[in-house]
């Protein structure tokens, strides 16, 4: 039945997380974005919040609750809309937990899922990106070679959220003609982490290369065991993900803008009432909705386990395009202020065009 | 709970009307050429189709709402053709109007008849405030005198009756503007001609003429001749029937769109080129990464349409949501028809072909039922908070 009414559940959720990105995020995001750094002090609320573990089995640790990817997609609107590079960072061990979940041996599960449900944050990460251009998720250079009972793992991943800190990666490689993913301990002999990345946008959020030089795994680092994983899921999950977190930027970027043109006054009135702006704000307003709407089909299909590889991929392409389209604009509409970094917008801007080209970062 | 897939009885409903347009797209090229023909009120096949309306009536508590499926029944019709139906309904724009403002006795009388709606005049549009057609009252005959004419008139030509807007009092605006039934044969009451247009062109577009035309007093619609003051009440009333009217001009717009992307579709897997979703955007050629985004356009465009829809259905208002998605389809429809064109090259142009049809009929959506520009301005009030007097 097509319906676009969130549970009640859902709805206290969103408001709870949209009051916490006002209150916690915004605040410190210029700072973040200044020092490109990531505080424990921001993480740890975050965590406390059970972005990762709620949805997590209870027989591991979690709070057994459903997984829900509209609720993440909720959820992530909202603290993309408190700041982007932050949310992605408080939501990018979930996305290796929720692989491990949904793929993951009973040993897997058994061995990493805990992590994810302690008192303090605990980071990992999806290594999904490559380095050079048309870099394509699904079919990654990365490769694995059969050695004995286990693999080699060889290549390189880029912008890996949460490098500096990560205890596990899970990386996407090429196996025996498809594709699977690799559990690699941050200590694996072979693997070596790269410094900071210096980027453009989502500054707050730290990510690094990995260079994968003949990383011996045993056979219990594949996903899955011999059954492997669904490679296609986890990047359609993670497509849907970036794509709410597009969102709830995008919003953020009208949010700030609409009052600005309201107050700011040029030739005698304030520039919200000339059409010029007017009808730009419109069209940011009519984008915002299109992008949400298409991010829920594709989550509301990854919840009832259908196939959401093209919901997965509209909503992502779409909401990148329109979300880029939308900070620049409100660049516009805010002019001379939209330039400096006084206003955040400028820091928006710089985050749209960084997050609309990662792509599977995060597959919630 | 959020969800964007159809029952099995939400899909049997669209199967059958997809069935049934493509049954009418087989008349949309002769109905096209031959703009002087009007398509029958049923087509010989309509014995063998039952009207898929009627098969909402069997619904579960769990399917999909009428507002929402209504919208996707319209979308699925226009898919087969715009102009042509496997039966004509027999309402106009202006049942919807004396539904909302008639009073009981007249919607007892004129309930029965088609009625269209004239606003739209050589100097006026999306402006209808400006309205020139007088109607003045002859206190001796009891009679309204109306004076004027009526361009892009939609049903105009078939239907029995027209809600005609007229105003009362030119110095009064908006207020002075009032809507009269008029019946067709009425005394000076002239339909001029069909209109020739880019597109629906089997489609009855017509122009009127009043001249001195009588009407007995009690045709004033909603019988209120009082000039109000301040508000625009009765004006609003009318206005109102928009709320589910322009979702429906968006979806109509989305069928043919669809349409388009279909056809493309297949003929670029005809000719070896597969639509994949896996990779992104920047590993695909340039005509399947043009393809994609055209479809993803569509996608976008549609929920917005579901959504004002849906909203309707829950019995909330829908004012900001109705423009959103006329704007958003309006735009859409226009790229998606256009962009097919420029992947398929020659075979886009072509009349063999229902595409270069389809590029010509959407143009319409984005133009009557309020423009895309009228639709901004709506929506730009409403985020800004901003009354007509604030921006205009």
């Amino acid at each position: 039945m097509i319906s676009f009414e969130p549970t009640e559940e859902q709805q206290i959720a969103r408001d709870a997380m949209h009051e916490f990105a006002a209150a916690a995020l915004r605040p410190v995001a210029r700072e973040c974005d200044e020092s490109a750094s990531l505080p424990e002090n921001v993480l740890e609320p975050m965590h406390q919040l059970g972005l990762g573990s709620t949805q997590l089995p209870a027989e591991h640790g979690g709070g057994g609750e459903a997984r829900s990817p509209i609720t993440n997609a909720l959820v992530l609107e909202e603290l993309a809309w408190g700041d982007a590079g932050l949310a992605l960072a408080a939501v990018a061990p979930a996305a290796f937990a929720f692989a491990v979940a949904d793929f993951g041996t009973d040993e897997q599960k058994r061995a990493l899922l805990p992590l994810f449900c302690g008192a303090r944050f605990h980071a990992a990460s999806l290594a999904v990106i490559e380095p050079g251009p048309a870099s394509d998720a699904a079919l990654p250079r990365t490769l694995a070679e059969p050695k004995g009972a286990g693999f080699v793992l060889s290549g390189s991943k880029r912008f890996v959220p949460l490098a500096d800190r990560a205890s596990h990666f899970l990386v996407i490689a090429r196996n025996n003609g498809g594709q699977d993913a690799f559990v690699v301990p941050r200590d694996a002999a072979g693997l070596r982490i790269g410094q900071p990345d210096a980027k453009l946008g989502l500054r707050a959020l730290p990510t690094a290369s990995l260079e994968l030089e003949r990383v011996e795994l045993p056979a219990s680092a594949r996903l899955g065991g011999a059954r492997g994983c669904d490679v296609r899921r986890i990047l359609d999950s993670s497509r849907a993900a970036i794509a709410a977190a597009l969102v709830g930027l995008a919003r953020g970027v009208l949010d700030y803008a609409v009052p600005y043109a309201k107050e700011r006054e040029a030739f005698g009135q304030a520039i919200a009432r000339k059409q010029a702006i007017a009808f730009r704000l419109a069209d940011m307003h009519i984008e915002v909705e299109s992008m949400r709407w298409l991010a829920w089909k594709a989550a509301s299909r990854l919840e009832r386990g259908l196939s959401a590889t093209r919901a997965a991929h509209h909503a992502h392409a779409y909401a990148a395009e329109q979300a880029m389209w939308i900070a620049d604009e409100g660049v516009q509409v805010l002019g001379g202020h939209g330039f400096i970094r006084e206003h955040p917008v400028e820091m928006w801007y710089r985050n749209a065009r960084t997050l609309s080209v990662l792509e599977g970062t995060l597959g919630l | 709970m959020i969800d964007f897939e159809l029952t099995h009885n939400d899909q049997k409903v669209l199967a059958a009307v997809r069935e049934q347009s493509l049954v009418c797209r087989r008349y949309a090229r002769h109905y096209d050429e031959n703009e002087h023909e009007f398509p029958p009120d049923a087509l010989p096949e309509a014995k063998d189709h039952p009207p898929a309306y009627a098969m909402l009536r069997d619904r579960a508590p769990d399917d999909t709402s009428f507002p929402v499926m209504s919208m996707l029944i319209v979308a699925g019709e226009s898919w087969g053709d715009y102009s042509v139906r496997m039966r004509r309904g027999t309402g106009g724009l202006g049942n919807a109007a004396l539904r909302a403002a008639g009073t009981p006795e007249q919607q007892k009388k004129w309930g029965g008849l088609t009625l269209a709606m004239a606003i739209t005049e050589p100097g006026c549009g999306s402006d209808p405030s400006r309205v020139q057609t007088t109607a003045v009252l002859d206190a001796a005959s009891d009679e309204w005198v109306l004076n004027g004419e009526k361009i892009f008139v939609t049903t105009g030509c078939r239907a029995q009756g027209v809600v005609v807007w007229a105003t009362i009092d030119k110095s009064a605006g908006r207020a002075g503007i009032k809507s009269f039934l008029v019946e067709k044969g009425a005394p000076g009451f002239i339909v001029a001609h069909k209109e020739k247009k880019l597109g629906i062109r089997a489609d009855d577009t017509a122009a009127y003429v009043f001249e001195d035309c009588r009407i007995p007093r009690g045709n004033l619609l909603g019988g209120d001749e009082t000039i109000p003051k301040e508000s625009s009440g009765g004006f609003k009333g009318v206005l109102k029937t928009f709320n589910m009217t322009r979702p429906a001009v968006a979806a109509i717009g989305l069928g043919m769109a669809e349409a388009a992307l279909d056809f493309t579709r297949d003929e670029l897997e005809k000719a070896g080129v597969a639509i994949e979703y896996g990779g992104g955007l920047h590993t695909q050629s340039a005509v399947v990464a043009r393809f994609l985004k055209l479809e993803a356009l569509f996608e976008a465009a549609q929920l917005t349409v579901l959504r004002a829809a849906w909203l309707s259905g829950q019995s909330q208002p829908n004012n900001l949501e109705a423009s959103v998605c006329k704007a958003k389809a309006g735009t859409a429809v226009r790229k998606i028809t256009q962009g097919c064109i420029e992947i398929l090259g020659p075979m886009g142009i072509s009349r063999e072909h229902l595409l270069e049809k389809w590029f010509r009929d959407v143009r319409i959506t984005d133009i009557y039922e309020g423009t895309g520009e009228i639709q901004r301005m709506i929506a730009a009030r409403t985020i800004l908070g901003y009354g007509r007097d604030e921006l205009s």
